[in-house]
């Protein structure tokens, strides 16, 4: 072992070879998987696949059936009101809940538990409970009904315009513990002494909140903005087990879309160009963010 | 003497930024040599490229005449401590001291016998059965110095060893390091930005900045005659005084001037020719300034104190001479008020002078 | 944070005592318990706190009642006559469109499912997680950047791309499929987990390991894994309740037979045939969510940890 004197550099490829090996299954997956299915899907996208994949390229007309068709149309409604209503209200229900929470409360870690238990649950159940909870004849409406309110109606599951928000209602129930969670893990890490200077100068809380510690929670803004929002955009298993898509096709989603049209339609072409679209709205919610993220932090 | 590592031509750069510049050192055999600046110099990085850890863009290292550029730190015949100690948590101290022979697959009666003695050397006997968690910093950093010492080495390497201790602990390991080395007579490279470590540890200091060996000598020699401006100014505490100014003549001597006062350089040795209207900063460290009583020389200059420091054995003098701060260092029992005017006089054998464009001394 | 009324109480009224150390208070400022903050706070508290717990008290007790009790009460108030038969039926015999096993088949099926998938995905990732944190070599962060960026990309573009490639391995619809797709999609946030735990470890502690003579694997298994057992809690608490809740996946990548839970609890709340037994569907709805509730309330803080560290991401 001592009489070997290497001459000169030894090939890179293979020093700590063991290393590269076990980066296989990730390098597999970024490039094979990630990378390659991506560029698959939208380049299969301009073709005419129906029950099987096809390499015959019609240009942009899946994206024009696409556009044409009612249940996209709607599919892409819901996802709008959905998702920004989604974002608004876990953003302001879980910072108002996170700002409660750091009053320096007793039994803080029963309310998180209370507060973060639906995250735990799958939307399947999530869908499921509130299906029934929901229920026009057994559920909220019949409650408030037998108390002497004998109108009032409120039966989202039933009503295609406004089967959206009962959905919602669910949706925010289940994920504003998380929003919750990553709020006041930032307002944790926000220095005491902010606190302690504002009190002595006297500020009022409400306005220490708005007008210093919000601001300096831009980043924990931006970073639950985004993972809230790449999430919406996925929302798939709450519509199937709450509503189905339906009344008719009143609470279809986009993932929905992609998923009947795949794999029980076997319009193959029209689900590549319902997950492309999926794809850009990602990517015009991510792009800005990472520029802003990342790109900013190179030049700084 | 033997040389026991070699350094020819090193560089080190990561992308656009250079961390070593042609880089040349030789460390005879047993030699205890400190590598000391300021974060970012580069010197950790140097110890980790003899170690192995870091692959050199350019050149080559030999240990014991061998070249080891490209072999595996396992292979280079080094044991290293480090800042944060790195010890394994999870294991006891004799598994900490025994996991590298493990790993080579030495007979469990030798590994037994190797831990036993460096357990005597460090006195860890009592510790061995203990968890990292459960040991003191000095501790723990006698484990790690023991986890070097089984490994039967030619090299130690040091990387900042002492920094993560208290002062006082870190006196007391600075004694144990150098009783250490009288022992083992192994080559030791130590790193560190702390100058009192490197006056007491070394054998030879090297001084580093970005990337370059500045000067390598013998400590005395370093704090007495540093070989420029940066060495002149890392080196004591507190810092060296530097005057601007130029070499004029005055009655066929070599004088300084400064802010319309000529200093005389009589007694000052150089091997160059004092010209008159060379730049030059003057240099003198604060003991080497003599005040009132002290005075042994003819030239006296004029000062008002400004601010006294006492600091018990010694006492520190700010004192304005024509709009400059000086520190002198007087004894701590001779006191100052603010105001007061003083006599002062530089001990030329003792100052150092450096050109003002290349900062190099004369 | 000041509260002016109870700071008013403080400072009236001469106290004899504090006479003798000077004027004004002394001693602790005097709290009340019931002060119109107080108030406020933990009523807004108690009220959401409400609205959480709700789905869980009507799910509960709309499982232990009888049909008939749930066509003339409400679905808020208490069972009556409680009853386990619904629970019973759910398990065993409920029936989907395909056939009446209940829930048990799918329990088993996710089970199965479940341990593989964890395992696989967790030792996978982390061992890509030290490599990334420890041994970078060129472009291991372009493969890991397109990583994390894939985490972001909706599954509905990749999933097609792996049915046929599963397809093309022989493996569509097998057990062996589904826990490589569950390896795939967990590979993002795991990997990223297990580099930033490795790289928050002291560098010096990898160093001083090579010094030592030891190589990756070694590295791995008697360095770093013995370090890491709180992070791989965490990741299987998150794999744990993360596979157990899907449903794309176990749709996609399963013959009915093997459906989990998640599926089979949807296709028979949502079957179409029958008279629809609500109770039963809420006994299903609890046993599904059990697992990962469960998983929730013992691990307690990991947990949040784990979905922390899985949302901040970088």
């Amino acid at each position: 072992m001592r009489s070997h004197v290497p001459a000169g550099r030894p090939s890179q490829l293979f020093r700590n070879l063991n290393s590269k090996i076990a980066s296989i299954p990730m390098i597999l997956i970024a490039v094979g998987v990630f990378l390659g299915g991506t560029i698959w899907t939208v380049l299969y996208s301009f073709t005419r696949s129906g029950l099987l994949p096809r390499l015959s390229f019609v240009g942009l007309d899946q994206y024009e059936r696409l556009w044409a068709a009612p249940r996209w149309i709607i599919s892409i409604q819901n996802l709008a009101i959905y998702g920004i209503l989604s974002l608004i209200f876990s953003l302001a229900i879980g910072f108002l809940l996170a700002a409660l929470m750091d009053q320096k409360i007793r039994f803080e870690n029963t309310f998180r538990t209370i507060f973060l238990y639906p995250f735990a649950l799958s939307f399947i159940v999530t869908g499921l409970v509130w299906q029934w909870i929901l229920n026009p004849e057994y559920g909220v409406q019949s409650v408030v009904r037998s108390l002497g309110w004998t109108t009032f109606e409120f039966d989202p599951l039933y009503n295609p315009e406004i089967v959206i928000y009962g959905v919602l209602i669910a949706g925010l129930w289940q994920g504003t513990g998380l929003v919750m969670c990553l709020m006041l893990a930032g307002l944790r890490g926000i220095d005491e002494d902010i606190w302690k200077a504002s009190r002595v100068d006297g500020i009022p809380m409400w306005r220490t909140y708005i007008f210093i510690v919000i601001p300096m929670m831009r980043p924990v803004f931006i970073t639950t903005l985004v993972i809230i929002a790449s999430g919406i955009v996925k929302v798939y298993d709450l519509v199937v087990a709450q509503t189905s898509g339906g009344p008719g096709i009143a609470s279809e989603v986009p993932a929905k879309y992609v998923y009947d049209y795949m794999f029980q339609a076997q319009n193959l072409g029209q689900g590549f160009a319902a997950s492309t679209m999926m794809l850009l709205t990602v990517a015009i919610i991510i792009i800005p963010w990472a520029y802003l993220e990342f790109g900013g932090r190179k030049r700084g | 003497m033997a040389n026991s590592v070699s350094i020819r031509d090193l560089s080190l750069s990561f992308g656009a930024v250079t961390v070593l510049k042609d880089l040349n050192l030789d460390i005879h055999d047993g030699e205890f040599i400190v590598l000391l600046g300021s974060s970012g110099c580069g010197k950790s990085t140097l110890l980790n490229c003899i170690a192995g850890l870091l692959e050199p863009t350019e050149g080559q290292i030999f240990i014991k005449d061998r070249n080891v550029t490209w072999e595996e730190p396992k292979d280079r015949g080094i044991g290293m401590v480090f800042q944060s100690y790195a010890l394994y948590p999870q294991m006891s101290v004799e598994k900490n001291l025994s996991f590298g022979l493990q790993v080579a697959k030495v007979p469990k009666a030798e590994i037994d016998k190797r831990v036993a003695r460096a357990s005597e050397i460090l006195q860890i006997g009592p510790l061995l059965k203990r968890k990292p968690a459960e040991l003191s910093g000095g501790q723990r950093q006698r484990v790690a110095i023991g986890r070097a010492l089984v490994r039967d080495v030619d090299v130690f390497l040091f990387d900042e060893p002492l920094s993560n201790l208290d002062a006082k602990l870190r006196s007391e390991l600075r004694v144990e390091i150098k009783r250490l080395h009288q022992q083992l007579k192994n080559t030791m490279i130590y790193v560190t930005h702390d100058q009192i470590e490197a006056l007491t540890l070394a054998d030879r200091i090297a001084i580093m900045k970005s990337g370059v060996i500045q000067q390598l000598d013998d400590p005395i020699v370093i704090y007495n005659k540093p070989k420029n401006l940066f060495v002149a100014g890392f080196i004591g505490s507190p810092s060296m005084n530097f005057l601007s100014g130029e070499i004029v003549e005055e009655g066929g001597r070599a004088a300084f001037r400064t802010h319309g006062t000529s200093f005389s350089l009589e007694g000052y040795q150089t091997s160059e020719p004092l010209k008159a209207g060379r730049k030059v900063v003057l240099g003198v460290r604060p003991e080497h300034i003599a005040v009132d009583s002290d005075i042994m020389h003819s030239e006296v200059h004029e000062a008002i104190v400004d601010i006294e420091e006492p600091m018990g054995a010694d006492n520190l003098l700010w004192l304005n001479h024509a709009g400059h701060l000086m520190s002198v260092r007087i004894g701590g029992a001779r006191r100052y008020s603010p105001g007061a005017k003083v006599r002062m006089a530089f001990d030329m054998s003792m100052a150092s002078l450096f050109d003002a464009e290349t900062e190099d001394r004369i | 944070m000041a509260n002016s009324s109870a700071l008013q109480s403080a400072t009236s009224g001469p106290d004899a005592l504090s006479g003798r150390l000077g004027s004004g208070p002394s001693g602790r400022k005097p709290r009340r318990m019931l002060s119109r903050r107080n108030i406020i706070l933990y009523g807004l508290l108690g009220l959401a706190a409400l609205y959480y717990l709700l789905p869980l008290y009507v799910m509960i007790v709309t499982s232990m009642k009888g049909m008939p009790e749930i066509r003339l009460g409400n679905i808020f108030s208490p069972p009556v006559e409680i009853t386990f038969e619904p629970w019973a039926k759910a398990w065993s015999s409920a029936c989907t469109g395909l056939n009446c096993d209940g829930l048990s088949r799918g329990f088993w099926n996710s089970v199965r499912i479940l341990v593989p998938s964890v395992a696989v995905s967790i030792a996978v990732a982390s061992v890509s997680g030290y490599a990334l944190a420890n041994w970078r070599f060129k472009g291991s962060n372009v493969f890991f950047s397109i990583l994390i960026v894939g985490a972001f990309i909706p599954y509905q573009v990749m999933i097609y791309p792996i049915v046929i490639l599963l397809r093309e391995l022989g493996i569509y619809g097998t057990l062996t499929g589904l826990v490589i797709v569950h390896t795939i999609f967990g590979m993002p946030i795991l990997t990223l987990l297990f580099r930033n735990y490795f790289t928050s470890l002291p560098e010096e502690l990898f160093k001083a390991a090579r010094i030592d003579g030891a190589g990756f694997w070694q590295i791995y298994f008697r360095i770093m894994l013995p370090m890491a057992l709180p992070i791989f809690v965490v990741a299987m608490i998150l794999q744990v309740t993360g596979i157990w809740n899907d449903f794309l996946f176990g749709v996609v990548f399963t013959r009915p037979d093997s459906y989990p839970m998640t599926v089979q609890l949807n296709n028979i709340v949502n079957s179409v045939q029958g008279v629809k037994e609500y109770n039963v569907n809420m006994a299903a709805t609890l046993l599904t969510g059990a697992v990962p509730l469960i998983v929730y309330f013992v691990s307690g803080r990991l947990f949040v940890r784990g979905i922390a560290a899985g949302a901040v991401k970088g």
